[in-house]
């Protein structure tokens, strides 16, 4: 049973629904801020869930309670239609408006959203964007880059209390994505709302979010903060071949000679790649569990640049050949996954100290304050 | 307008006029009420869905003596809307005006639903859908969204009801027989002058017909064509 009072500053979400081949049964409770990636493979229900917030499907029971506020409480009959809920919502296919300009389509909820509560202004999100030389054109001449963009943009223009995203990379070509990135990430840095974030790219998870829900076929599986739940490998979804952790970490100084960075985790110093902007930033590492290695020595002779001590926490048996074992440097989680015969031959058990050695790290811009 | 004068001038004028506008009233008729059909149809999940597109598509398939014969019950001073129309007004359905506007919507309706409903199903909720979360209600959605992005089905149900009531005869003939001024359109006013072989009348008042006809349909699709381009 959820509790009937919902403290302020919480979202909470219940839905049921059935049907033919689905059911659909989530008790969430979230945070008002941050970005909260919802997980799973296809058909776990994610669209649903979303569609059943924004008020776009009709479920068998419903509550969502915004900020204190009940959006949604089918045991009290309450149930707000779509358009009296303030939701940004970017939907997979864009879906701009084919017969109105760019800035028509901009202009589209910020019209219709009530006087004076616009939380942003249309030169502010056209900047934030990087719309401003798209506004004069149609939806049908832009790339599906753009057209993304314009679509949250849109989505940011009607004065919106949460925003609710998609899969909003998951139609886009490797080049695109990239490219739109990094605007889903300002937007996690600037915007005070929360931002629910679907995706079955758990690279883009890593990138964006703060809390984790994983879902399959209509449940929830776990829920947490992202780097906690990341270490749930129980969970078939996130054991993998991109199984893996994140780190977070600050700048401590870029060796320009080398083009290095060495960025100081709650536990370690690892060097990585690039250069990222001003010491002391905030930087996000995902260190996959496959780029990982054990060692019971601290290698004296090798390429590889981040090599630490670590201890093994618990190890988890994999079908195949490989194990996944996770290990603890400091206050840093990292999972390495090595085959069962290593493991054997090294003599290897839970609890003892031994050095890892990560292969490659991607880094990512951490822009949240 | 005088159309008595009118009519002593060019015997075919007054037939033509009162087609023009018999079309005019329906078509403006149909486009509410067929759209409403049409959006019913389109969206509706309900088991009756095939019940009423077969009722709606009839007039296609009937012959239009079996259209007008029923209609002519119906309207009749003792059928269920005449009678009651007999009621509230004193007078008769059949053989009025107002009664050829009543069975010509009858009539024309599969021509305004079909191409609406068409429109309505192609186009899907997604546009409809990202409107409503922007903030629009149902009818603005459907003002701003629906009715641009469908603006071909709509065109083409207006010209098809349009050009569709105005080539009517056989229920006309039923229903409304052959009254001058008000009953007497266009087709039945041709099949007058060929009955008393007055093939020069005929000719004048077909070939108006026809070009008319061919006019309203050209300029359909090459509006269709200028509707259906987004950039």
């Amino acid at each position: 049973m959820t509790s009937m009072t919902t403290s302020s500053g919480a979202l909470s979400i219940r839905y049921q629904l059935t049907r033919a081949a689905f059911s659909l049964d989530v008790d969430l409770e979230l945070s008002m801020q941050g970005v909260t990636g919802v997980f799973g493979p296809s058909g776990a229900g994610k669209t649903t869930l979303l569609r059943c917030m924004a008020g776009l499907e009709k479920c068998d029971a419903g509550r969502l309670v915004v900020d204190g506020t009940a959006w949604e409480d089918s045991s009290a009959r309450v149930k707000r239609a779509s358009h009296q809920r303030q939701i940004g919502y970017v939907f997979q296919e864009a879906r701009l408006f084919p017969h109105l300009n760019v800035s028509r389509n901009l202009e589209y909820g910020l019209r219709r959203s009530a006087a004076g509560s616009s939380v942003f202004d249309l030169d502010y999100v056209v900047n934030l964007l990087a719309l401003k030389n798209l506004l004069d054109r149609k939806p049908v001449t832009l790339s599906g880059g753009e057209v993304q963009r314009v679509a949250i943009g849109r989505a940011l223009l009607c004065s919106p209390k949460m925003l609710l995203m998609d899969e909003p990379l998951a139609a886009l070509d490797e080049a695109h994505k990239e490219e739109v990135l990094p605007f889903v990430e300002r937007l996690h840095a600037e915007l005070k709302m929360p931002i629910v974030y679907v995706s079955h790219n758990i690279d883009e998870i890593c990138r964006l979010c703060d809390q984790l829900v994983v879902m399959d076929a209509g449940r929830v599986m776990t829920q947490g903060d992202l780097q906690s739940v990341l270490l749930q490998t129980e969970q078939p979804m996130l054991s993998g071949k991109e199984a893996g952790t994140v780190l977070f970490g600050r700048i401590r100084e870029y060796d320009l000679a080398f083009d290095l960075t060495r960025v100081e985790t709650a536990g370690s110093q690892l060097w990585v790649p690039g250069h990222f902007g001003s010491s002391s930033a905030e930087l996000r590492l995902r260190v996959r569990a496959n780029d990982v290695s054990i060692c019971l020595e601290r290698p004296a002779k090798t390429s590889i640049l981040n090599v630490m001590r670590a201890q093994i926490e618990s190890v988890q048996d994999e079908t195949g050949a490989s194990m996944l074992a996770h290990l603890r440097a400091g206050d840093d989680h990292i999972l390495a996954r090595i085959t069962r015969r290593s493991w054997s031959d090294l003599g290897l058990q839970p609890g003892d100290s031994v050095f890892v050695q990560i292969k490659s790290i991607a880094v990512r811009n951490r822009l949240a304050s | 307008m005088n159309i008595e004068s009118l009519s002593l001038d060019w015997p075919g004028l007054g037939a033509l006029w009162l087609s023009v506008k018999l079309a005019a009233i329906t078509t403006l008729i149909l486009l509410v009420v067929g759209t409403a059909i049409a959006w019913w149809l389109a969206n509706t999940r309900s088991r009756a869905k095939p019940v009423i597109q077969s009722l709606v598509a009839l007039p296609i398939v009937l012959p239009p003596t079996v259209m007008g014969f029923y209609l002519l019950i119906l309207l009749g001073p003792y059928g269920a809307i005449g009678g009651w129309w007999v009621e509230l007004t004193g007078s008769a359905l059949t053989f009025s005006f107002t009664g050829l506007v009543i069975a010509s919507c009858f009539y024309s309706l599969p021509f305004a639903v079909q191409p609406l409903q068409g429109a309505f199903e192609s186009m899907g909720r997604k546009e409809l859908e990202a409107a409503r979360t922007l903030g629009a209600s149902p009818i603005d959605a459907f003002f701003s969204i629906v009715v641009p992005l469908s603006a071909p089905g709509f065109l083409t149900a207006l010209v098809l009801s349009f050009a569709h009531t105005l080539g009517e005869f056989g229920v006309v003939l039923m229903v409304g027989g052959n009254i001058p001024g008000e009953t007497k359109l266009i087709s039945i006013a041709i099949y007058d002058h060929v009955e008393s072989l007055n093939y020069a009348a005929a000719h004048a008042l077909s070939l108006t017909l026809l070009g008319f006809a061919f006019l309203i349909l050209l300029t359909m699709f090459l509006l269709n064509r200028r509707l259906l381009r987004h950039d």
